[in-house]
């Protein structure tokens, strides 16, 4: 869990990092080419996405191979759609977020990922996600709900996923 | 058969609705009522006022959609009818608090209780904020009428699996138990009215009020959030509205500008303080937006064995106020107790933890039985409820601060809910906490939950019942709006919503916003008109 000192200078990088998150963010939108990267998600955040994807639905996704790689990649997409749909608000907080994840040294320090994320296990995923689901820092533990919500919100709103959790899907209407 | 869906009828019909997302330029309209929200506050009163013979204009910042579009599905759903897609959240993120955004707002997508106001809601509000007009009896009328117009009937078809419970778990532990009244009309007992109703069963604003405003000459806007009220020597002159692009997230350059003799405000305990705030409307209490309550909400999920398949069915039958009324009002918070309905999303996201143990638990979904604790807040000094606040964008957002006062009664919620679940014949039992891996006797989960620490986030608390913020109240030291919901310092502004409750009220509160909405919408129907109002139903 970070310290107080290190809270403190992620907070600083934090700020570097956010002002940074509005290039991103704009920049992103530019790198999709012309619809195929459902609305919001940049491809540093689709990469961030597919790291947490297989921690967080450890046991649910398809254990290997395409059928795995395809559902990851459902997934990713779902949460862009999400995130599309939330308050201008919440769609900033979270590129913000996104951000920070996805700068190198606020990673390090703040989510003590070292390897970046394409290169990340998801063991080493799930002790972030871990640290900052009891972080003694409201910030970081509400920052582990949201990831939470959106990753596991995206698989469970699949029609895909209900199968194996016995759910018939919404009945038949006339 | 084929269901019918009114509102493509009514349009078809040449109901006067005006899409704003589809604005190209600015516009003005003008009106002798504009109401400022279509909930369970702007529906009533917009059928009111329109059977009393005035002009009125409805404005709503969600889409218009209906039964032809509910396709039970909560990927649909949350983005289109809900605020924030249906993750909303308090300033600290600890609550995530639903709330409806679309044509009906709340009701559309509501499950459907329906309680009159509890007579020790009224009684305090009697004695602490003086408002005496608001006896059982006085209110009678209103609540008759409103059960009336709503079909509110006691629900006579076999509660589901997961309401039937409840009930047995009440029964085995001697806590008296009740069903409950329902606002619908040949229900298909589905189970999907948080998605909106596909077969218009649930006597929502959609399909009741506002249809009949609609067909009564009143004119819709929807996808315009109104923004502020344009306010010169005390009174209101107009309300300016912006239009927002269809998925009602962005706003759109165009300007709908409505000049009223009248505004009626709906847009829920979020919404109208926020834009009172926007507004500047004059406050020199310095109460508005303040007192807000939430009815914040524990959660517990309970493995029984056997089916419960809590997405089929009414989601809400029983209920038991049993930690309420051996209570005292003014003591330790009480709570009521209920069950949600079971969907999938609603459920995998509300579940704590994540990876192989949220797997295992979902495995179980179909098997879950789930209760809910509702707390009763705002009847205690140490229960102020939060306040609403405006970001720089001018969008509300809600800091409701959880005090110790609702900790302690969190705690106490879970170790009734662990009781009764294991009384049901639970396997398992998990509150929803981070730090709980479920409990697999009541001894273990009194042990556990005795150790559970009382921190934002960590504990999973919920709302589906913003209330407050324009509280009511005889003396204007005590609330911005006197006892017919008129905010005291504008001549022509009138509050008809959830904000206006000096407190929670202890039961889910759509019928207490109608029985008020009725009442306050016809008394300002006799002022603007000169002629008695027209009767509800
Ligand atoms: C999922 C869910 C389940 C519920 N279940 C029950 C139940 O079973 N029984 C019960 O009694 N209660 C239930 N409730 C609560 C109940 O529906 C609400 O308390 C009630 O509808 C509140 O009425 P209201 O008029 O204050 O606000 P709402 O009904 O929420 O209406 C407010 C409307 O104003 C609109 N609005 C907001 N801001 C603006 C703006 N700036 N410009 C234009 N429009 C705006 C919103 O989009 C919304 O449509 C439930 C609520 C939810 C969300
Ligand atoms: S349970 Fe009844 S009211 Fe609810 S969605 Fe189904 S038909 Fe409509």
């Amino acid at each position: 869990m970070p310290t107080r000192r290190q809270f403190i200078k992620a907070g600083l990088l934090g700020g570097a990092a956010l002002a940074a998150a509005g290039l991103f963010w704009s920049r992103g939108l530019k790198e999709a080419p012309g619809g195929a990267v459902p609305p919001g998600l940049t491809l540093s955040q689709r990469s961030i996405v597919a790291a947490l994807a297989p921690a967080i639905l450890a046991g649910a996704l398809p254990a290997s191979g395409e059928a795995r790689r395809l559902a990851v990649a459902r997934t990713v997409d779902g949460v862009g759609v999400a995130i599309a749909g939330l308050s201008a608000a919440a769609q900033k907080e979270l590129g913000e977020l996104f951000a920070l994840l996805g700068f190198a040294p606020a990673r390090v320090l703040l989510a003590r990922l070292w390897p970046d994320w394409e290169a990340a296990t998801p063991a080493q995923v799930a002790a972030f996600l871990q640290g900052w689901r009891f972080s003694r820092f409201a910030l970081l533990r509400s920052a582990y709900a949201g990831l939470h919500d959106l990753v596991l919100g995206a698989w469970y709103g699949n029609p895909d996923a209900w199968e194996a959790i016995g759910y018939p899907g919404p009945p038949e209407m006339p | 058969m084929t269901i019918r869906d009114p509102i493509l009828e009514g349009i078809g019909a040449g109901w006067q609705v005006i899409d704003a997302s589809k604005l190209e330029a600015d516009r003005e309209l003008e009106a002798d009522v504009a109401i400022v929200g279509s909930g369970a506050g702007g529906g009533i009163a917009a059928e009111i006022l329109t059977k009393a013979g005035l002009k009125v204009v409805v404005v709503e910042e969600g889409p218009l959609k209906s039964s032809t579009d509910f396709r039970m599905r909560e990927s649909d759903a949350y983005p289109q009818l809900y605020q924030e897609s249906a993750a909303r959240k308090t300033k600290d993120k600890a609550i995530n608090v639903l709330q409806g955004r679309c044509v009906g707002g709340s009701t559309t997508v509501n499950w459907t209780s329906s309680f009159r106001t509890p007579p020790t809601t009224l009684a305090h509000w009697q004695r602490e904020y003086g408002l005496k007009e608001l006896s059982v009896e006085a209110l009678a009328p209103w609540f008759d009428a409103v059960e009336r117009r709503l079909n509110i009937r006691y629900w006579d078809v076999s509660p589901n699996e997961n309401n039937a419970l409840l009930r047995q778990a009440g029964w085995a532990l001697g806590v008296p138990v009740a069903p409950m009244r329902r606002n619908v009309k040949g229900c298909w007992n589905l189970g999907y009215c948080g998605m909106g109703c596909p077969t218009n069963a649930k006597q929502s604003m959609l399909v009741t009020t506002l249809p009949a405003a609609l067909a009564g000459g009143a004119t819709l806007v929807h996808h315009l959030r109104a923004e502020r009220l344009a306010l010169r020597g005390g009174r209101a002159e107009a309300l300016e509205g912006t239009a927002m692009q269809a998925a009602g997230i962005q706003p759109l350059p165009y300007r709908l500008r409505i000049r009223a003799r009248h505004f009626v405000l709906a847009a829920g305990a979020i919404g109208t303080p926020a834009l009172l705030l926007r507004s500047h409307a004059p406050d020199p209490q310095r109460l508005l937006g303040r007192r807000t309550f939430l009815h914040p909400t524990t959660v517990a999920a309970a493995l029984m064995g056997h089916a419960v398949k809590g997405y089929a069915g009414a989601p809400q039958a029983i209920y038991s106020d049993h930690f309420l009324d051996s209570v005292p009002v003014g003591g330790p918070i009480g709570y009521k107790l209920e069950v949600p309905p079971i969907h999938p999303v609603l459920f995998a996201t509300t579940l704590h933890g994540y990876g192989e143990m949220h797997r295992n638990l979902m495995a179980e979904f179909a098997n879950t039985h789930a209760m809910l604790a509702l707390l009763r807040d705002g009847f205690h000094p140490d229960s102020p409820g939060g306040s609403v606040q405006l970001r720089d964008d001018g969008t509300p957002l809600l800091d409701y601060p959880i005090t110790d006062f609702v900790w302690d009664g969190v705690r106490r919620s879970w170790l009734t809910m662990a009781e009764l679940q294991f009384a049901a014949g639970a396997r398992r039992v998990y509150i929803v906490h981070e730090q709980c891996g479920g409990y697999a006797s009541l001894a273990a989960a009194q042990a556990g939950i005795a150790q559970l620490p009382l921190q934002p986030q960590l504990a999973r608390v919920v709302s589906a019942h913003v209330m407050g913020g324009c509280g009511m109240a005889a003396d204007e030291r005590r609330g911005v709006t006197d006892v017919w919901g008129r905010y005291r310092q504008l001549g022509n502004v009138t509050v008809c919503d959830g904000s206006l409750f000096p407190t929670s009220i202890g039961a889910n509160p759509q019928q207490s916003v109608y029985g008020l909405a009725a009442r306050n919408a016809s008394r300002l129907a006799e002022e603007l008109t000169a002629r008695p109002a027209p009767a509800l139903a």
